[in-house]
């Protein structure tokens, strides 16, 4: 049967050039970094590279990018390493406030969450238009004298906006040079770029970012590796304590062969970045052309301000996970923001911060697309997608 | 495909061919109950008749909007009670049908909840109507 992969926001497969990359790695080229003989300084160049490669990718320099197990632990780092730095670096601020939006990764929400319960930080989550976007009036509006921090993510891994983050950029670069003639502390920025890596410009400079994070396996490198760009100057405290590895920013002897995946992929990434984008949307346009021909079928997000390889819909009369599963008996692989999906039994928080109800979010579908997704696999999804939707209402009661 | 970590095969079959999927006309008791908790809704129809003066369950037919445990268990439901006396029809708990589904992951076993909970009012909406 065809097997077709639509659910690339999820993960990717690795990539054969990737795979050989990491291959010595495991094998001949083993050691340990830390050590000065032969085997150890072969990985440590191994390393070197690897980071120099994301750094240049990054238009940031190479002691300023830490490898870590994947994006939500970048995520951790950044937002507990900032709030315990400033909880002992600077007196005047009893308790650190954080700016973030309702749509981020639970990875973000969790954490904040996490340091709001242990009295270590206040946070605010700010609200999201229909279309998910987060307003910067709203941003601006929610800087205190306490605010050490906003995370905003790049693009929304159920829908696909992109969030105005050059702007905040610029904005937060305004604020801090008031904030530093009144002796105030500066704003950080921080940014989730898992799914904008691919297919977005992520100079740290150009975007006015001080930490930014993102992991391996959403671009063809395995999952248990990540990385998170630290401004030099922005302060962070080590989260996992040990040996003095990553700048002494993340202990642990380094994952050599996961590295060099990593580097590989931002490689990889850089050369087939332009043609990428352009093939996939071409595609996607496609697949949304022929869904919405089906009746009661609505795509999700702004029509422009979209990341080029996510489509989200909203089904009316059938449920995320029935969908799924049938799909998945064709061969298709999709995801869904549906209660029944979640672990919690709670429709995708995305969906519902951005207006719709939980009866819409029952019946959401995702498709992320990828590099090898194909006009011949959006047509057989196109033409199987309307006998899935087809059998679950006939199923379904009528009101 | 095998996909038998998530769902047991029988949830599976139950769900890719469920079986009494329809609605009866002129039901003699009926529910429409929706699970609040993921927002499944599964309508319920029973038919009743008689046999040695003791009232069974003659047919049973559901609609249902939800996932695949819960097609699957209004699928096993309405397949258990069709035939059943009714007095043993009403003791139905959730717990057997998600057994007769050869077990529902822990996080499912509302949707057994959501098809008990039908029968019972389907069953409640027939003596009412009596």
């Amino acid at each position: 049967m065809k097997k077709i992969y639509l659910d690339n926001a999820a993960t990717t497969p690795v990539s054969p050039e990737i795979l050989a990359a990491m291959e010595p790695y495991f094998t001949n080229k083993f050691g340990n970094a830390s050590e000065p003989h032969f085997w150890g300084q072969e990985a440590r160049k191994a390393i070197d590279e690897a980071r120099e490669k994301i750094a240049n990718f990054l238009g940031a320099k190479p002691k300023e990018i830490i490898f870590t197990s994947c994006a939500t632990e970048s995520i951790n780092l950044a937002h507990k390493g900032l709030v315990e730095s400033i909880k002992y670096k600077v007196s005047s601020i009893k308790c650190p406030h954080i700016i973030t939006s309702s749509v981020e990764h639970k990875a973000v929400l969790e954490t904040c969450k996490h340091l709001e319960k242990i009295g270590w930080a206040k946070v605010t989550y700010l609200p999201v238009d229909k279309y998910g976007i987060v307003d910067i009036k709203d941003i601006e509006q929610a800087i205190r004298p306490e605010t050490v921090l906003v995370s905003i993510m790049y693009v929304n891994n159920e829908v696909g906006t992109i969030e105005p983050i050059e702007e905040i950029g610029r904005l937060i670069k305004e604020i801090n040079v008031s904030r530093v003639a009144r002796h105030l502390s500066p704003v950080y920025f921080h940014t989730d770029a898992t799914q904008a890596i691919q297919y977005l410009d992520c100079n740290v400079d150009g975007l006015g970012i001080d930490l930014l994070s993102f992991s391996g396996h959403k671009l063809y490198a395995p999952k248990g590796i990540g990385a998170l760009y630290i401004r030099s100057g922005v302060p962070i405290v080590r989260q996992q304590d040990g040996g003095g590895q990553e700048y002494n920013l993340r202990a642990g002897t380094e994952n050599v062969p996961y590295i060099v995946a990593l580097g590989k992929a931002i490689e990889l990434v850089e050369q087939n970045k332009v043609h990428s984008t352009k093939c996939i949307e071409k595609l996607k346009s496609k697949l949304i052309e022929g869904v919405l021909k089906i009746s009661g079928v609505k795509l999700v997000g702004h029509p422009q301000k979209q990341v080029p390889h996510i489509a989200t819909f909203i089904v009316e009369g059938a449920e995320g996970e029935a969908m799924l599963l049938l799909l998945s008996d064709k061969g298709i692989a999709a995801s869904s923001g549906s209660a029944c999906t979640s672990g919690l039994l709670k429709p995708s928080h995305v969906l519902t911060a951005m207006g719709y109800k939980p009866q819409e979010a029952h019946g959401s579908l995702r498709f992320s697309l990828g590099k090898d997704t194909t006009l011949k696999e959006i047509d057989y999804v196109v033409k199987v997608l309307p006998e899935v939707i087809k059998k679950l209402r006939k199923m379904a009661p009528k009101f | 495909m095998d996909i038998s970590d998530l769902y047991s095969k029988k949830v599976l079959q139950h769900f890719r061919h469920p079986k009494n999927v329809g609605e009866i006309k002129n039901p003699d008791g009926m529910a429409t109950v929706g699970n609040p908790v993921c927002g499944d809704i599964l309508r319920l129809f029973i038919k009743i008749g008689k046999k040695d003066n003791q009232e069974f369950i003659k047919e049973a037919k559901f609609l249902t909007l939800g996932c695949g445990a819960a097609v699957a268990t209004s699928s096993m439901i309405t397949t258990m009670v069709k035939g059943k006396p009714l007095k043993d029809a009403e003791k139905i708990t959730n717990k057997a049908v998600a057994e007769a589904l050869g077990g529902l992951p822990p996080i499912k076993i509302h949707c057994s909840v959501l098809a008990a909970d039908a029968l019972k009012k389907a069953i409640e909406n027939y003596h009412q109507k009596k």
